[in-house]
């Protein structure tokens, strides 16, 4: 073996292995929380550094699912339906709305660009607290309380302030050359926006729609105060339903949250496949 | 696929979401019977409670033919969501809610008095208590449905004989090594508190002072004190570790409610019984008494059948059912002449505890007394502090926290300057407006308002509105219902510690700088992790890259509520996984929510694990931009791997990752969901940070929403003012490279 093949084995290896701690440090914490949801009354019979469940069962997450019973089983389903329609309409929505805006922020000259950029970040500096009951009143007069299209355009609307700065950041970093030559070739500014330098961001537009699902996805409080259905509700409400205000079933709270976390892996392990090396650039060849 | 037409896809099928979701809602699955509507019903009840609820409102539908739509929330959500549905007519016409949060409900006429829900000759119906409890001011404001408060579950292999008093169960022989006499939640004030009623101390008196900074205060904290120094209670103890003792047969007895009975299972043989005396003090412990009520909202008031309805809740036939299904140590005295419920040997001992325990006040001042005193609590029992000082303390925290609301302003000043400044504005666009070079930048920058049109609405409407309405709450002190204009009064005193010591604990000042501390620790460690693995997991030769990517992002995608919670189990000092692997190496167990650094770090460990991924992924993606070429390119010029990092990669990354560091900035800054689960504040609020005091204010500080919205304007000054000086510090940096 040359020296220089055994030192690439040797990077390789330490790669690997400071990738797996980062995936032990990264899982640990949440096989305490599949312990929990495995073992329906979880026993702390000594301090234990491996969360080993004793006496695993899926007992909770038939609880979860309502395994028992089926029409808590149909409503259960409509509820996963709700938060997957939410979320993925909330991405949609966002990454729509923002991706025209991002792109005049990054290639027009205009009144109040500055302006405009100063206030999309001062959005971001306030903290909510004050903010949930004038949201509130605003859906009830716009009639959009208690449905999931008035939760959809509130999530929407606070991904958006993201949404533009990573996009605006990534058209930046496009060569307007491209779509000049777009231009020269006859396309319209809209058709070189929308032909040349939208497929230009497409690792930008895959994080942006990840960001808005994800803090879509796990959204309780707004949730909770604006829908009034059972058959709205989205699953962080439902698994709030499980802390009480004397005690927790924690066992069915931990099982119910790693059945919510299953879709968005996957729907990021579909997302991740746009984040490749080499679209831009290949872009700037063609 | 073009990008015009997965635009028009991602229109038409959001579209398609909307008109579903709308037409869903058109259509309410139970229509309303006959022209109005049905009655509506909200809880929090879980389990056989709630079981035992449906049970009860199907046998009401059953005798009266009346349907009746039940709905149960989250706890944690409930009053939020009474407090902004019931003001504008969409809350319940029924609800179920404990009545120590009347004082505030009734302030804030989210209920309404019972009426004939609860007429005069009902008054024999349920036991005096539950009827004193639930009225106030001569008016009945519910019907009472049950009553919950503490008892001692014993264990009958541990404990086979009688106890006379608690002294003899901390004495009790025979008790397997790392078995505690008792466990219960000590660092709490609601758990406290039987032994605070034993030495002759309150919480508040009936004058509505505080009366836990008293002496009596002082010998029930002693007590407690000399129980956790002794190890005769476990440390550090979470309801959670009070099941697991029990029902792992590692504590003798317990304290806690009925609720803990469904959790406990069938490995252990109990008996419940109420409250043994305090041979010390000389009196039993007497716990508060909870009593759940039947409560009307105004809007439900107004309706005969709703008020038909509540008082049904009271009756024997539902109440035989609540005891029977759900468990309930009912209030309603004729369900227990009834043999099923009168034989329950577990409903009959909370019963009998409840004849012991005192009703909770319902005034405001009790809502503000339980965090000063919980505060004070855990300070002695930590042996931070003597008793008296820490009461001293507490009363110092009360005062402050319910001090007299600022005079009412003059709104005059206020439109003054308002005014003057719309009409400098007005001038200045009108003049703008008619040189004839700003109008042409203006048609320019027409096509640019065309692309950016919808965004400006979204953010606009549902973003920039509710802020700023939430910031002016900030001039105002007083409920919603009754707002008073204060100008700047709640300003002038965060930012003068409301005459407290500048840098005392809790102070605007002090805990700013907390504040600043964990936003720079934590946005460190999320970029170097983030763009470490960012950079391994972008490298081209890369194997296993989708599955790598997918297990690191599980922090960020399981629900943090539960994962922030597993955190604070691993930092246990007793029974945790982070002193049980430092064990493993050697090193002695330690109190991690004892002192401000530890604590500290073990807020900044849970945040920057869960913070992590999204740097990690957004660094993902801004490498996709970087022409592989270009770095061939530094390679061939003999580059070493450290200078193509330092001067190539990381310049071309900086700019797309620059925007997300700074707003992940600001979203640490006012994460206040870890610092609540993990922390808590401990040790003494030392490590809340600012946006964990507003909340503070508004939810646990007796809802001084206006002094919340000051302090939530004063953040966003201070972020403001701060990412100025951080973008003057980049811009020279920024020219030089």
């Amino acid at each position: 073996m040359t020296r220089a093949r055994f030192a690439r084995h040797a990077e390789a290896f330490l790669v690997h292995a400071f990738v797996l701690a980062a995936v032990v440090a990264a899982l640990y914490p949440v096989l305490w929380v599949v312990s929990t949801a495995l073992s329906p009354r979880e026993l702390t019979m000594k301090p234990r550094a491996l969360p080993w469940p004793t006496a695993p069962s899926l007992d909770n997450f038939r609880t979860v699912v309502g395994a028992a019973d089926g029409a808590k089983a149909r409503l259960f389903l409509t509820q996963v339906g709700n938060s997957l329609l939410v979320s993925l309409a909330t991405a949609l929505i966002a990454v729509v709305i923002a991706t025209p805006a991002a792109y005049a922020l990054a290639r027009f000259d205009f009144v109040g660009q500055k302006a405009s950029l100063r206030t999309l970040l001062a959005t971001q500096l306030f903290p909510t607290v004050a903010s949930a009951v004038p949201l509130y009143l605003l859906l009830d007069a716009l009639n959009l309380l208690d449905s999931r299209s008035g939760l959809v355009l509130v999530y929407a609307a606070s991904a958006i302030p993201f949404a533009l700065f990573q996009l605006r950041a990534s058209f930046q970093a496009v060569p307007p050359e491209l779509e000049e030559a777009a231009m020269v070739d006859g396309a319209t500014r809209f058709g070189a926006f929308r032909l040349v330098a939208v497929p230009a961001i497409r690792p930008a537009l895959a994080v942006t729609a990840l960001f808005a699902v994800m803090s879509s996805w796990n959204e309780f409080v707004l949730a909770a105060t604006l829908l009034s259905r059972e058959s709205a509700f989205t699953l962080p409400v439902v698994l709030q339903r499980y802390v009480g205000e004397y005690d927790a079933a924690w066992g069915p709270f931990a099982a119910g949250s790693i059945l919510v976390s299953l879709p968005v892996m996957g729907i990021f392990y579909v997302l991740q496949r746009h984040l490749v090396a080499g679209l831009t650039s290949g872009a700037v060849k063609g | 696929m073009h990008a015009a037409e997965s635009i028009c896809i991602v229109l038409m099928s959001a579209l398609g979401a909307l008109s579903a979701a709308k037409s869903a809602r058109a259509a309410p699955s139970n229509g309303p019977v006959g022209d109005r509507p049905q009655v509506s019903l909200w809880h929090a009840y879980r389990g056989d409670e709630e079981i035992a609820l449906h049970q009860v409102v199907r046998e009401y539908t059953r005798v009266s033919g009346a349907e009746v739509e039940v709905l149960a929330v989250p706890f944690e959500a409930y009053g939020a969501k009474l407090g902004a549905a019931v003001p504008r007519g969409h809350g319940p016409d029924v609800f179920i809610e404990a009545h120590e949060r009347l004082g505030p409900y009734v302030r804030d006429a989210l209920v309404a008095p019972a009426g004939d829900a609860f007429p005069a000759e009902d008054a024999d119906r349920y036991d005096a208590t539950s009827v004193a409890a639930v009225s106030q001011g001569g008016l009945r404001y519910g019907v009472p449905l049950a009553s919950k408060c503490l008892a001692l579950y014993v264990n009958d292999r541990l404990v086979p004989g009688e106890i006379a008093d608690l002294e003899e169960l901390l004495a009790l022989p025979g008790l397997p090594a790392g078995a505690y006499p008792l466990a219960y939640e000590a660092t709490s004030a609601f758990f406290h508190a039987p032994f605070l009623h034993a030495f002759g101390g309150a919480m508040v008196d009936e004058h509505d002072h505080f009366a836990f900074g008293q002496a009596a205060s002082a010998r029930a904290l002693a007590f407690v004190k000399h129980l956790t120094d002794e190890h005769l209670v476990p440390e550090e103890p979470s309801g959670t570790l009070v099941v697991d003792l029990f029902a792992s047969g590692r504590a003798a007895a317990v304290v806690s409610g009925p609720w803990l009975a469904g959790e406990i299972g069938s490995k252990v043989r109990y008996r419940v019984e109420p409250l043994p005396r305090l041979a010390a003090a000389g009196q039993p412990l007497r716990p508060y008494l909870t009593v759940e009520a039947a409560m009307l909202s105004p809007q439900g008031a107004a309706r005969a059948d709703a008020r038909a309805f509540a008082r049904w809740l009271g009756s024997t036939a539902s109440a035989v059912i609540r005891a029977e299904k759900g468990h309930q140590v009912v209030s309603t005295l004729a369900a227990w002449q009834v043999p099923a419920v009168s034989s329950d040997a577990l409903l009959v001992a909370f019963h009998r505890a409840a004849e012991i325990a005192i009703p909770t006040p319902s005034s405001l001042a009790m809502r503000a007394a339980w965090e000063p005193a919980n505060r004070a609590i855990r300070k002695v029992l930590r042996g931070d502090t003597e008793p008296e000082d820490a009461l001293h303390e507490a009363a110092a925290r009360f005062n402050d926290a319910t001090r007299p609301l600022p005079p009412r302003a003059s709104v005059w000043s206020v439109l003054v300057v308002a005014g003057a400044l719309a009409l400098a504005g007005a001038f200045y666009l009108a003049r703008r407006a008619r040189a004839p070079r700003f109008r042409r930048q203006l048609a320019a920058s027409l096509p640019a308002y065309a692309y950016s049109a919808p965004a400006t609405l979204a953010i606009a409407l549902l973003v920039i509105v509710p802020l700023a309405a939430g910031a002016a709450t900030s001039l105002f002190v007083g409920t919603r219902e009754d707002p008073r204009y204060v100008g700047l009064a709640n300003y002038v005193a965060i930012l003068t510690a409301r005459g407290n010591g500048l840098l005392a604990q809790g102070s605007f000042y002090r805990t700013l700088f907390v504040t600043i501390l964990w936003m720079t620790v934590n946005v460190v460690f999320h970029v170097v992790i983030g763009v470490t693995l960012g950079l391994f997991l972008s490298r081209p030769a890369m194997r296993l890259k989708g599955l790598y990517r997918v297990l690191l992002i599980v922090p960020w995608a399981v629900p943090s509520y539960v994962t922030a919670l597993a955190w604070k189990g691993m930092f246990h000092k007793q029974f945790g996984s982070i002193n049980a692997m430092l064990a493993i190496v050697g090193i002695e167990p330690r109190a991690w929510f004892a002192r401000f650094s530890t604590a500290f770090s073990a807020n900044v460990a849970t945040n920057v694990w869960l913070g992590f991924p999204f740097m990690m992924v957004v660094a993902i993606a801004a490498l996709t931009g970087v022409p592989q070429e270009v770095i061939e390119a530094a390679e061939l010029d003999g580059a070493s791997r450290w200078k193509r990092l330092r001067f190539v990669t990381l310049p071309m990354i900086a700019p797309t990752l620059i925007p997300a560091i700074a707003l992940g900035a600001a979203w640490t800054f006012n994460m206040f969901n870890v610092v609540f689960l993990v922390s808590g504040g401990e040790p003494d609020g030392s490590t809340d940070i600012l946006v964990s005091e507003a909340y503070r204010w508004a939810f646990t500080r007796d809802a001084q929403y206006g002094y919340a919205a000051a302090y939530a304007v004063l953040i966003f000054v201070v972020l403001s003012v701060l990412s100025r000086f951080l973008t003057r510090l980049r811009v020279p940096e920024g020219q030089t490279s």
